[in-house]
């Protein structure tokens, strides 16, 4: 639908990020419209995850599978960001901005191994982002870590007059403090979030970082989020009909795509949004549109606005009660390959893959996904951190101290390192940015 | 189930389909006929294009269903996380714009200074006087 589209301004995040002197290295490939979960479903094609070409990947396929051949089991990078992830985690920019309204930038940052962080709903403008459910986008950071997220946000958090959303508080950019003890910290562990889909890979890692934060002096609970279970379903219903609503700008008329059809207006634009949009977005405009129909409005969005309510509350009790931080897993297991995640349809992959992530959109709560070890395949696993509202930077320290205690693997690719080999001397070294 | 199976298949039947649709499983309770369809497609303007979109549309509401498994008695609907404060609203200033020539520039049929559409006043022509579903 925006094929060819040149923008008329830039976005606000994106200015601020020039006017403080980045470079703009290019824009990043995703799923349609930021409706997916693994990056398959863009027009230019999959995204393919670089830990698919990593040392630590190819070595346990060649110990596993000798005769298979490598170029089948490409992965997906996750999603909707993807293109984002697989850019900063192949070291190709220091940081890249990705969307985030079900967990599209944390998703992606877990298979990756990055740091995807999700800004509180308010702190971030979103004018310039192309919206797709108003009350949950944020724009969502992607970085190699926990100090290059603070730095961005430094810059991108605060009120823009252009984003009437953004609350007005006063922002002053932030050094995230080193945190030397973690024993005045309260950790919660939703007891909702342990599905039987959970990988037990992910499982283990998940109560071995509780068991860090513990034997560290932290207080570790276990805490309750009764209505876990139909969070996703909740945000199935208000995504597809905030859609719905969203996606009506796009009739071809003013900008994007037009086909040839001059019949009619109605005819003009049935046919250009059959031509400009794939399967998933037309699902989910329809989807949307059944839901919002006046027989249906009641029993279904209103009641999905309810549960809302019930799912942010749940939230609040919890902060309320003294914990600071939740912990949770980010996805249900690591990167899968490309050829098996398309064996099953957009909206059960994305129900899948959102499931851990939704919640905290509706309840417009900072989240951040930490790379926290590498699976048995030699690929990341992300466990997901959550902050009270507007508590960004205590989750941002809590999420760093955790980064220092874990020291996650740098990715090895081979034909970058055979050029850089001076960089990579330090293993450990994470992030090419400043270092204090 | 057979019931569904025998109106999907008369889909490819101009027309005539209410009575099919009325047999429906009442599990499935119908919801997805022609006319749903037929008025779904108006609203959106985006139309399904096969069978398995309606499948799709069938099963995303069943996903949806399970919401009414939960107790929302004196509950207040949601409409944002902000809703304890006060929306900014700015002053009503001019403070930019005349970029006329790059807005038009974004379009594919423009004359002078106006976007060029088609005429307005023609409906899209209803369900039986379109082809059958095609496939993508």
């Amino acid at each position: 639908m925006l094929k060819g589209y040149i923008p008329p301004f830039n976005a606000t995040v994106v200015q601020k990020l020039l006017d403080q002197g980045a470079l703009l290295m290019g824009k990043t490939n995703l799923d349609e419209f930021a409706m997916g979960s693994g990056s398959t479903d863009g027009v230019f094609g999959p995204v393919k995850n670089p830990w698919s070409y990593s040392k630590q990947y190819r070595e346990k396929r060649r110990q596993k599978a000798q005769g298979e051949s490598e170029a089948a089991d490409c992965l997906i990078a996750g999603g909707s960001s993807g293109g984002s992830a697989a850019a900063v985690s192949a070291f190709t920019c220091f940081a890249a901005l990705g969307s985030d309204t079900g967990g599209s930038t944390r998703n992606p940052a877990a298979h990756c191994g990055l740091v995807g962080f999700k800004p509180s709903y308010g702190l971030v403008s979103r004018h310039g982002l192309i919206p797709l459910v108003n009350s949950m986008d944020v724009p969502g950071i992607l970085t190699r870590c926990v100090d290059d997220t603070a730095i961005v946000l430094g810059v991108l958090a605060g009120h823009d007059p252009k984003d009437s959303t953004t609350v007005q508080d006063p922002v002053k950019p932030f050094m995230l403090p080193s945190l030397t003890d973690v024993n005045k910290l309260c950790i919660g562990i939703p007891k909702e979030y342990l599905v039987p889909e959970l990988s037990s890979e992910v499982r283990s890692l998940w109560s071995k970082a509780a068991g860090l934060f513990e034997s560290a002096g932290a207080k570790v609970i276990e805490v309750s989020l009764p209505h876990t279970s139909y969070s996703i379903v909740c945000y199935h219903v208000l995504c597809t009909s905030e859609v719905a609503s969203n996606m009506a700008r796009f009739d071809g008329l003013e900008y994007g795509h037009r086909c040839d059809i001059n019949v009619s207006t109605e005819a003009m634009y049935a046919a250009t949004r059959r031509e400009g949009f794939n399967d998933v977005v037309r699902g989910r405009i329809l989807s949307g549109n059944f839901f919002l129909l006046k027989e249906n409005y009641e029993n279904y969005f209103v009641k999905a606005q309810k549960v809302r309510r019930l799912i942010a509350n749940d939230f609040v009790n919890i902060f309320n009660s003294g914990v600071d931080i939740l912990l949770t897993p980010t996805t249900l297991s690591e990167a899968v390959p490309y050829l098996e995640f398309i064996k099953e349809d957009n909206r059960t992959r994305s129900a899948q893959g959102d499931i851990f992530t939704q919640a905290v959109n509706m309840a417009g709560l900072p989240a951040v996904s930490m790379p926290a070890a590498l699976s048995h395949q030699g690929l990341p696993i992300g466990l997901q951190f959550i902050g009270r509202a507007f508590c960004d930077q205590k989750l941002l320290t809590v999420a760093k101290w955790f980064e220092k205690q874990v020291q996650f693997p740098v990715i090895q690719l081979p034909e970058l390192m055979d050029g850089c080999s001076s960089v990579f001397e330090n293993e450990k070294l994470a992030s090419v940015s400043l270092k204090h | 189930m057979w019931a569904r199976a025998v109106w999907l298949t008369s889909r490819g039947v101009l027309g005539g389909c209410q009575a099919f649709a009325t047999k429906a499983n009442p599990q499935e309770s119908g919801r997805i006929t022609a006319a749903v369809i037929e008025h779904l497609e108006r609203l959106a303007l985006v139309d399904f294009g096969s069978r398995e979109a309606v499948a799709r549309l069938e099963k995303a509401i069943a996903f949806a269903d399970r919401l009414r498994a939960v107790d929302t008695d004196g509950v207040e609907p949601m409409e944002s996380v902000l809703e304890d404060r006060c929306l900014y609203l700015r002053s009503d200033n001019v403070a930019e714009g005349n970029c006329a020539e790059e807005l038009l520039q974004n379009s594919h049929c423009v004359v002078e200074e106006y976007f060029v559409a088609p005429p307005g006043n023609i409906s899209l022509p209803k369900l039986d006087e379109k082809e059958p579903f095609l496939h993508s």
